[in-house]
């Protein structure tokens, strides 16, 4: 393998990138190199560090340490005008244009002629696009054919894709993917992230994947490379092999004739989610596992209605439902604790509040609050979860932790029968994290029914009976608990052809081959 | 709309398009000059006799709110918020009222140009406070406002001073025909002269694309805490000017002027500036002033008591925006 030499042939050489938000580490040590002429994939699962690297490089964010070369000079952008001008122009997830202007006027405030535009929109297959038409009448997929068009008349040295894909239909995406492909050979290159596996095997050269903020392994990207890379994400969690399981014991009480607490009937919002259907059952803990943006956000809306469905129906208790309003939901008895804790708390104020809101501001309810019925609700949540009532005065002065224990507590103390958790354990320290699992279990022992997203694979294990896997707005695959391994469960939201396990040879020569690559990759 | 199906239309060059393309993008102005022209009908018909005079009168009272809602606007659609404009137009006021009594008018021409240099500071100082201290622009704005009204208390504690003759020629009475007051005319020449060209220049694109996405503005490269100072420098150049009309109508320095902040902000609201940014023009506002005013003039020939005439310029305000809103969503539905 020859990628490791750090000739100044390399348009893009980062070495040791790493950044820190306060006591998080976000980049270790990262590592990307690029050469003139190549498609580079950069892999990683969810919170590897992908888009600090990528903020780096576009100018958002500053590395605490670490060198970035481009064209054998030092890179060290303050804004993407600057990156721009040393050489690096990104097309981000979201369009950069300007909405309320026309497009004419969004290329002339990046100084883009409009000629070259013309000739880039032609290319990728909208050659009729009125440039006069203002930026907020134009659907999302012409607005990320438009900033590629922008991005690619800039004629950048590093081309960078941040899902740039992710929203366009299938006819633009071949096209976009053949523009991109013809930069192989020439002096430019172009970054590309996606969490297409198929796209990266179509365009790519190589591949390099992060995992916990480091550069564990840079592939060359053929027709088998994609077990490595999954291999590679994962790290040694593979050979690990046993995980702690929970006591799948609900799925096997459950009688064949039982209700369903909540039943999805081809539920479907817009793009974003089509054609969801599952059952979740009383006693029992499905987890939902998706890479980002899949449609879980929105299922998890229209669950917990803060957004209505434009197809399909819900069940609840066997009666079909339409959530017009979140307190038409928690009516129904499906509570939502959400991963932002900051979208759920009322933070200036105090933890008994927060945990009594729920159930004295229902509008019946409204006029002088039983104060005694509501402590007593109250401290028993707050024993129930554990939470640490030192600073129970202001929720904000909680640790992150206890925060999400309140949210969780303000359901529980109300008496729970379904609750729909997204992400619970985001961002908080592993002891609760542990707490937080045994309490779903608890929960679900005591009859209730629990929706678990989760961005940690090995929470599925941990915590749930059985999962569903979104991909691409669709349930793709649901695995139970036994079989549900984190290889399995990331392969499955990758939707790359299902394989039981992998075979423990090829994990053990991923894993030997990554420290390998690793060790290369860190020599300067 | 089916996956890959991308809504296009081919270019139509033609002024007769172009016009129309004008009055499609800016419904919400065409609709308020048809308002506009409701109201004079019913000025004309509550008061026959109402003709140049009324004209000539109206357009002198609207001088100064006109200006503070062009400060206004341009602040707005740079996506913050100036509640200074008044005590701003007042400290301009009573410094060139204080300077130009009993002077040469070569003198006065000197005044106006310093107080115009004044308003740019007192707004440069607004956006540079809105800027580096990232204390929310409402707070900021609110703050200096009372610094400023103080200030111009200190100057002057009562009406006061004295107006330059020219200053007050300038704006009273008609120019040639009878019909056209010389106060438009100096309210449009000005906005003509500084608005027109910054909304064509670099900058206008970067205050609009600030107002509208300040992410997306700052990953196409635009610097965007200076373009914030300028829009609030801009602002207070168009407060100063609302002041020396206020100077030059009254004829004295006015320390404490009426609640031209919150008119002007009535105005730009209906003028069809979004207060969210990046949204809307001067023309709307100035038309919303002239509305306005002739709403107020029209309830006082009605007979109609002072105080329900304020009550019901609010009500129509709500009215006008919630009407234009509903008719902006079915739009988005359709």
């Amino acid at each position: 393998m020859d990628q490791t030499d750090a000739t100044p042939e390399l348009l893009l050489d980062a070495t040791d990138v790493a950044k820190a938000y306060g006591a998080v580490l976000a980049l270790r040590s990262a590592s990307l190199a690029v050469r003139p002429g190549e498609v580079h994939a950069l892999m990683g699962a969810n919170g590897a560090g992908k888009s600090t690297l990528v903020k780096i490089l576009t100018g958002g964010v500053r590395p605490d340490h670490g060198t970035i070369l481009v064209k054998g000079k030092p890179f060290a952008p303050r804004s993407p005008t600057d990156a721009r001008r040393g050489g690096i122009v990104s097309v981000y997830q979201e369009p950069s244009l300007i909405p309320d202007l026309d497009v004419r006027s969004n290329l002339r405030l990046t100084r883009t002629s409009p000629e070259s535009v013309r000739h880039w929109l032609a290319e990728l297959g909208l050659p009729d696009l009125d440039l006069t038409s203002v930026v907020r009448d134009l659907p999302l997929a012409a607005l990320r054919i438009i900033d590629l068009a922008r991005a690619l008349a800039m004629e950048p040295a590093i081309l960078m894709l941040d899902e740039m894909t992710a929203a366009l239909p299938a006819n633009l995406t071949e096209r976009v993917l053949e523009v991109i492909g013809r930069v192989k050979g020439s002096a430019q290159s172009v970054i590309f992230i996606s969490h297409r596996m198929i796209e990266i095997g179509a365009v790519c050269d190589r591949a390099t994947v992060l995992r916990e903020g480091s550069t564990v392994g840079v592939v060359e990207v053929t027709e088998r490379s994609e077990d490595r890379i999954v291999a590679l994400m994962l790290g040694d969690i593979v050979r690990r092999g046993t995980v702690v399981r929970s006591e799948a014991s609900a799925v096997a009480a459950r009688a064949a004739d039982a209700t369903p607490r909540l039943s999805a009937r081809n539920l479907t919002v817009g793009r974003e989610l089509s054609d969801v259907s599952f059952d979740l059952y009383p006693g029992e803990v499905l987890g939902v596992v998706a890479l980002e943006g899949q449609g879980q956000d929105e299922l998890f809306d229209v669950l917990s209605g803060s957004e209505r469905p434009t197809g399909g129906e819900l069940v609840v208790d066997g009666q079909p439902r339409s959530f017009r309003h979140p307190a038409d939901a928690i009516r129904a008895g499906l509570v939502y604790v959400p991963a932002d804790r900051a979208e759920a708390l009322l933070m200036q104020r105090s933890v008994r509040e927060n945990i009594a809101l729920p159930f004295t501001t229902r509008f019946g309810a409204w006029g002088p609050i039983d104060l005694r019925g509501e402590r007593k609700k109250v401290e028993g949540a707050i024993s129930t979860l554990q939470i640490d009532t030192r600073a129970a005065g202001e929720v904000r002065r909680l640790s992150g932790g206890n925060q999400q224990k309140v949210t969780i507590a303000r359901w529980v103390a109300g008496g729970v029968r379904t609750m729909l958790c997204f992400d619970p354990t985001r961002g908080i320290d592993i002891g609760t994290k542990q707490q937080i699992y045994q309490l779903l279990r608890d929960l679900a022992a005591a009859g209730a029914a629990v929706l678990l997203y989760t961005s940690e694979l090995k929470e599925v294990q941990l915590a749930c009976d059985r999962a569903i896997v979104i991909f691409g707005g669709r349930i793709v695959a649901e695995i139970a608990v036994a079989d549900a391994d984190e290889a399995t469960l990331l392969r499955a939201a990758y939707d790359l052809r299902p394989e039981e396990l992998m075979p423990e040879e090829l994990a053990s020569a991923a894993v030997a081959a990554e420290t390998a690559d690793a060790s290369m990759v860190g020599q300067p | 709309m089916s996956a890959g199906q991308i809504a296009v239309s081919g270019r139509r060059p033609d002024v007769a398009a172009a016009v129309v393309g004008w009055a499609r993008r800016n419904t919400w102005t065409v609709g308020l000059f048809g308002l506009l022209i409701v109201f004079i009908v019913v000025t004309k018909i509550l008061q026959p006799n109402y003709g140049a005079p009324g004209v000539q009168g109206l357009a002198i009272s609207i001088l100064p709110i006109a200006f503070a809602a062009v400060a206004q606007t341009i602040v707005v659609i740079g996506g913050g918020i100036d509640l200074s404009v008044g005590p701003v137009m007042a400290l301009a006021s009573v410094t060139s009222a204080v300077l130009m009594k009993d002077q040469s008018d070569l003198f006065g021409v000197g005044v106006v140009i310093g107080v115009l240099l004044l308003g740019l500071l007192v707004g440069a100082i607004n956006g540079g406070l809105v800027v580096v201290t990232k204390v929310p622009d409402i707070v900021v704005t609110l703050a200096t406002s009372f610094v400023w009204a103080g200030t111009a208390l200190l100057i002057l504690n009562t009406p006061g001073g004295g107006a330059s003759p020219w200053i007050m020629a300038i704006i009273t009475g008609p120019l040639g025909n009878p019909w056209i007051p010389k106060a438009l005319v100096v309210l449009a020449i000005l906005v003509a002269v500084v608005w027109v060209p910054l909304r064509r220049s670099r900058f206008g694109l970067a205050l609009y694309a600030v107002g509208s996405h300040p992410l997306a503005a700052f990953r196409s490269g635009i610097a965007v805490g200076p373009t914030k100072i300028v829009a609030y420098a801009l602002a207070g150049f168009f407060a100063a000017l609302g002041g020396l009309s206020l100077t030059a109508t009254g004829g004295v320095g006015a320390p404490v002027p009426g609640s031209y902040t919150l008119q002007s902000v009535a105005a730009i609201v209906l003028g069809g500036v979004s207060l969210a940014g990046g949204r809307g023009g001067v023309l709307g506002p100035i038309i919303a002033v002239i509305v306005l005013a002739l709403v107020r003039t029209d309830l006082f020939f009605a007979g109609v008591d002072p105080n329900w005439s304020t009550a019901i310029q609010g009500a129509i305000l709500i009215g006008v925006v919630m009407f234009g809103s509903l008719v902006a969503m079915r739009k988005v539905r359709a």
